[in-house]
């Protein structure tokens, strides 16, 4: 097979990964806003169930989207550089969501004051609605075609990413990232917090079959090839097959058909670009495949690379998966250990203060 | 500002914002592994304190290296769209290799050492800790074998129908000998900042609890923090002579690569036979011409030793500024495609104050080094406030010395972003002003670097007050959380280092 055609592949399957794990946590971080329930300190405790079901794992996940973005680079500059260079805003807006988020979560424990993991918390929650939006913007603008100049250089501008179609792809992520994470949250979580889980990821379904359903088969007519019903068929059944699950109680099931649903909606994506990387609009020139790659050289070493790397990436990953497999619950969670700012409560490890006091140290 | 100002500003700030964080993760990483292995193997609980208090402050600077460094990721494509384009079939691959090979490791086994304590026995828990070790050094090299790329370009053709750089072979671009100089030099550099650091504040802890004079806090600067002062004057030691040494061969090969580098360096004028090496110069600090340049004291015959080995002969010429110029223009043309004349040499002033404060500053180490350990040697314990104030000034230079490294090595390979190899690889090179992305408006720029500035600025704060609210909490209680300790097989016990 010719070799870019096999990183074309290889790049869907990295975004397939970025998504099915991303996914959950972002909707994880997105249902922080409205799941949580009961007085302000039950809020607060749930909240951080939330927080620590993805604790572990977040970072690993969101490394899927360092490689997508590095094996584009190196498999496919022409691409790297113009859809990062001609998505600019977008991609800046991402990036701040996501340097909040991954500072919030770090540092949202390391105060006990009230008030600090509160506003982290919210760091979080922005942090998700807005890539969980936007990637899904983005996405549907590659569907749907963009403008672009015989250099390959993009002259759409900003407001034309924001056409409807594509603003129905941001509102199918968003939705189907709050399934997905309302599923995960049922899988990892236990009693009350699992039951109302299920109830949200009920409702989300239903809503998730509509709208997800909706902007598939507008891309399908509008801007795909006929094999990709396919994936829109398997998009549906996973679907559905969610609701059926989750009503069931068959979480696991649920949890793997909802990432299946996002196999499925991948596949769509990347099946409806191909041959091009940048398929282009009103007539104007494409990006194709063949136009974007990287040399056979380049792209035999990255496939070595891959072939050896990615299975001992995916083996070690889901052996934290399995570490952690414990479900969670607001009582499973240690008093918050986090320092107070005023009172250095433990100066010396216990004993008393000193005459020496921490003012000194400037 | 043109688009092309305000892009090299933006790379400019995220970059070295990004490498303040990245050392002291470097280096603090393998060291607090060793003090976790230290633990296990002697079960001495100060060891276990130790890991607990440097490891807090390892995370709260990972965070914040973390979220700088996915801009990175993505600045090449946004930015420098047309750099891009013509360096990724090379470029890009060492990038997905540090994502593929390092970046996964550093990720995955961080978070299974965070909330793996109770979760894994000890010696998975510790191989843990040191793969998220080896991987944060593994991604260094990676990057690193990126930009040594770009300084000297190796194993690469040009290839004239698609009008790009073009892979030959990956293993003179992993092989370059630029990298196995910067490699070394950047990594003992970033031991010297995490020995420092850790040197630093157990200095300031151990000199005030021997000034609390109360026998149990005495103890405890004894038994917990004397260890720490002197492990961290040994990294220092250490990783001082390393970076010297590897600093050395980096001048040696710098002078074969980009002459023009090491004339900046020196704002030498004219070609010399055992140059000297100025330590302090007066004249204008930003664009100085030569002939307002001053040299005030010198070391006779040093900077042509640093060049070429040689004090002084023939073999000790350095080239000048202006023969360096001329030499360029002969060979690249004067002008560029617009006709403006091209300068060839990099900013005098900036390169040559940045090579010096990256060599200076880390006299604040030396120091500490030298008197930490006279002053806790045959188990003394030291109350001495002028130690310790030197302890917290010494804290904050080696991060300095490094960004000054860095800006050095950048600015110092302008107006190039590849610079042209001397001997061989023809049409390999791109002037810093070819490079720029032409698709993205310069208003977007300046929003976007605003921002960046604004909010790393604002992180920055909280990264530094948590850093210092920690540190000075000190080494907290602890108790063995391990599968092994545990008495009762009760699997509802409490996560033991959550969120
Ligand atoms: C010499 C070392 C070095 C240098 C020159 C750079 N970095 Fe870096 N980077 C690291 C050493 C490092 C590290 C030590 O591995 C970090 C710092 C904190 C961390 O989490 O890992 C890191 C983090 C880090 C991350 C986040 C990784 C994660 O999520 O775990 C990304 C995407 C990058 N870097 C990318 C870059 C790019 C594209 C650079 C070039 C402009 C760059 N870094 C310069
Ligand atoms: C982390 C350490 C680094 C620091 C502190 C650093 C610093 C800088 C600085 C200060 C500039 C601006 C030079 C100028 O505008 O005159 C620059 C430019 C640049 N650097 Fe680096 N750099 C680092 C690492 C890297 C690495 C690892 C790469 C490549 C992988 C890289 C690629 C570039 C590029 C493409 C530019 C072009 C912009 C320009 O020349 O202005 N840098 N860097
Ligand atoms: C005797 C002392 C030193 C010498 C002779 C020396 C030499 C050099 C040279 C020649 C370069 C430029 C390489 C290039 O542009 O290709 C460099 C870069 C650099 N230096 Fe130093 N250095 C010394 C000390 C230090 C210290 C103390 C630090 C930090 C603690 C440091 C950190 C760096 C960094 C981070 C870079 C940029 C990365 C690189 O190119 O390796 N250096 N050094």
């Amino acid at each position: 097979m010719d070799l870019s055609i096999l990183w074309f592949v290889i790049i869907a399957v990295l975004w397939t990964g970025y998504l099915v794990l991303e996914g959950f946590d972002f909707g994880v971080g997105m249902l922080m806003s409205f799941f949580p329930r009961g007085t302000r300190e039950q809020r607060e405790s749930e909240r951080r169930v939330l927080v620590n079901t993805i604790g572990p794992v977040w970072d690993g996940n969101e490394v899927w989207l360092l490689t997508a973005g590095g094996a584009t680079f190196a498999a496919f500059p022409e691409w790297y550089a113009t859809l990062f260079s001609g998505f600019y805003l977008p991609l800046f807006i991402i990036l701040l969501a996501l340097i909040v988020r991954v500072v919030a979560f770090e540092y949202r424990g390391k105060i006990s004051t009230p008030g600090w993991s509160r506003r982290f918390d919210l760091m979080i929650q922005v942090g998700s609605w807005v890539p969980a939006i936007l990637w899904g913007v983005a996405f549907a603008n590659l569907v749907r075609g963009v403008l672009l100049d015989d250099a390959h250089q993009y002259v759409g501008g900003f407001w034309a990413l924001l056409n409807p179609f594509a603003l129905l792809g941001g509102l199918t992520t968003l939705v189907l990232f709050l399934l997905h994470g309302s599923v995960f949250l049922a899988l990892k979580t236990d009693g009350e917090l699992r039951a109302r889980a299920r109830q949200f990821a009920a409702r989300l379904s239903l809503a998730a079959v509509v709208v997800a359903g909706g902007w598939a088969i507008w891309a399908q007519v509008a801007y795909s090839v006929p094999w990709t019903w396919a994936a829109v068929a398997v998009a549906a059944a996973c679907l559905v097959g969610v609701v059926i699950t989750n009503a069931r109680g068959a979480e696991g099931w649920a949890f793997t058909l909802s990432a299946l649903a996002m196999v499925a909606a991948v596949t769509l994506i990347f099946g409806s670009m191909f041959p091009d990387v940048m398929p282009g609009r009103d007539g104007g020139p494409s990006l194709s495949i063949a136009e974007a790659t990287s040399t056979d050289y380049t792209l035999t070493v990255m496939t070595w690379v891959a072939v050896i790397l990615t299975p001992v990436v995916i083996a070690y990953q889901s052996w934290t998966y399995w570490v952690f497999r414990r479900r969670l619950t607001s009582k499973d969670l240690p008093a918050p250990a986090g320092l107070v700012w005023k009172r250095v409560r433990e100066a010396l490890g216990g004993h008393d203060e000193p005459a020496v006091k921490p003012a000194d140290l400037a | 500002m043109d688009v092309l100002a305000l892009a090299r500003w933006q790379f400019a700030i995220t970059t070295v914002y990004h490498f303040i964080l990245v050392p002291l993760t470097i280096g603090l990483a393998p060291l607090v592994a060793g003090m976790q292995t230290a633990w296990v193997v002697t079960k001495n609980e100060k060891w276990l304190r130790l890991t607990k208090f440097f490891g807090k402050l390892l995370l709260i600077n990972f965070a914040l290296g973390v979220a700088t460094g996915i801009v990175q990721e993505f600045q090449f494509g946004m930015t420098w769209s047309e750099y891009s384009r013509f360096v990724g079939d090379v470029f890009g691959a060492p990038l997905a290799m540090e994502a593929l090979a390092a970046f996964f490791i550093e990720s995955t086994f961080l978070g299974l050492w965070i909330f793996g304590w109770d979760r894994l026995s000890k010696k998975v828990h510790l191989a843990c800790v040191w793969l998220f070790a080896l991987a944060t050094n593994l991604s260094a090299f990676f990057i690193l074998s990126a930009n040594s790329w770009m300084q000297h370009p190796v194993g690469t053709t040009f290839n004239p129908e698609t009008g790009r750089a073009e892979m030959e072979s990956i293993w003179a671009v992993l092989g370059n000998n630029t990298l196995w100089a910067a490699f070394p030099h950047t990594i003992t550099a970033s031991f010297l900042v995490s020995g420092t650091f850790i040197c630093g504040i157990a200095t300031w802890w151990m000199v005030r609890l021997v000034r609390s004079k109360k026998p149990e806090l005495v103890e405890l600067a004894r038994s917990t923090y004397r260890p720490a002062v002197v492990l961290g004057a040994v990294v220092m030691l250490l990783s001082g002579v390393g970076v010297a040494l590897s600093g050395d061969v980096q001048g040696k090969i710098m002078y074969e690569q980009q002459p023009g580098k090491m004339s900046a360096a020196e704002a030498l004028c004219e070609s010399t036979e055992g140059a000297a090496f100025s330590i302090l110069t007066v004249g204008p600090l930003l664009n100085p011409t030569c002939d307002q340049l001053t040299h005030l004291i010198e070391i006779p015959g040093l900077a042509s030793f640093l060049g070429t080995g040689h004090f002084s002969g023939p073999d000790s010429l350095l080239p000048g500024v202006d023969d360096v110029q001329q030499q360029m223009s002969d060979k690249f043309g004067a002008t560029d495609e617009a006709g403006n004349p091209i300068t060839y040499t990099p900013p005098l002033g900036v390169s040559y104050w940045s090579f010096r404060l990256m060599i200076g500053l880390a006299a604040f180490s030396a120091a500490l080094a030298l008197w930490a350990l006279w002053a806790t040697r045959r188990g003394r314990l030291s109350d001495s406030r002028w130690l310790s104030r030197l302890a917290v000034i010494a804290l904050p230079m080696p991060f300095l010395a490094c960004s000054f490294g860095w800006i050095f090595t950048e600015v110092g390979r302008q107006p190039w972003v590849v610079a042209p190899n001397p001997t061989g690889v023809d049409g390999v090179w791109l002037l810093t002003s070819a490079g720029v992305s032409t698709a993205v408006p310069g208003g977007v720029i300046l929003t976007s670097m605003i921002v960046f500035t604004v909010l790393y600025a604002g992180l920055g704060v909280i990264w530094y007050r948590l850093l210092h609210r920690y540190a000075i909490e000190g080494v907290p209680q602890v108790h063995d959380e391990s599968p092994e300790a545990r008495s009762d097989d009760d699997a509802d016990r409490p996560l033991s280092f959550a969120y």
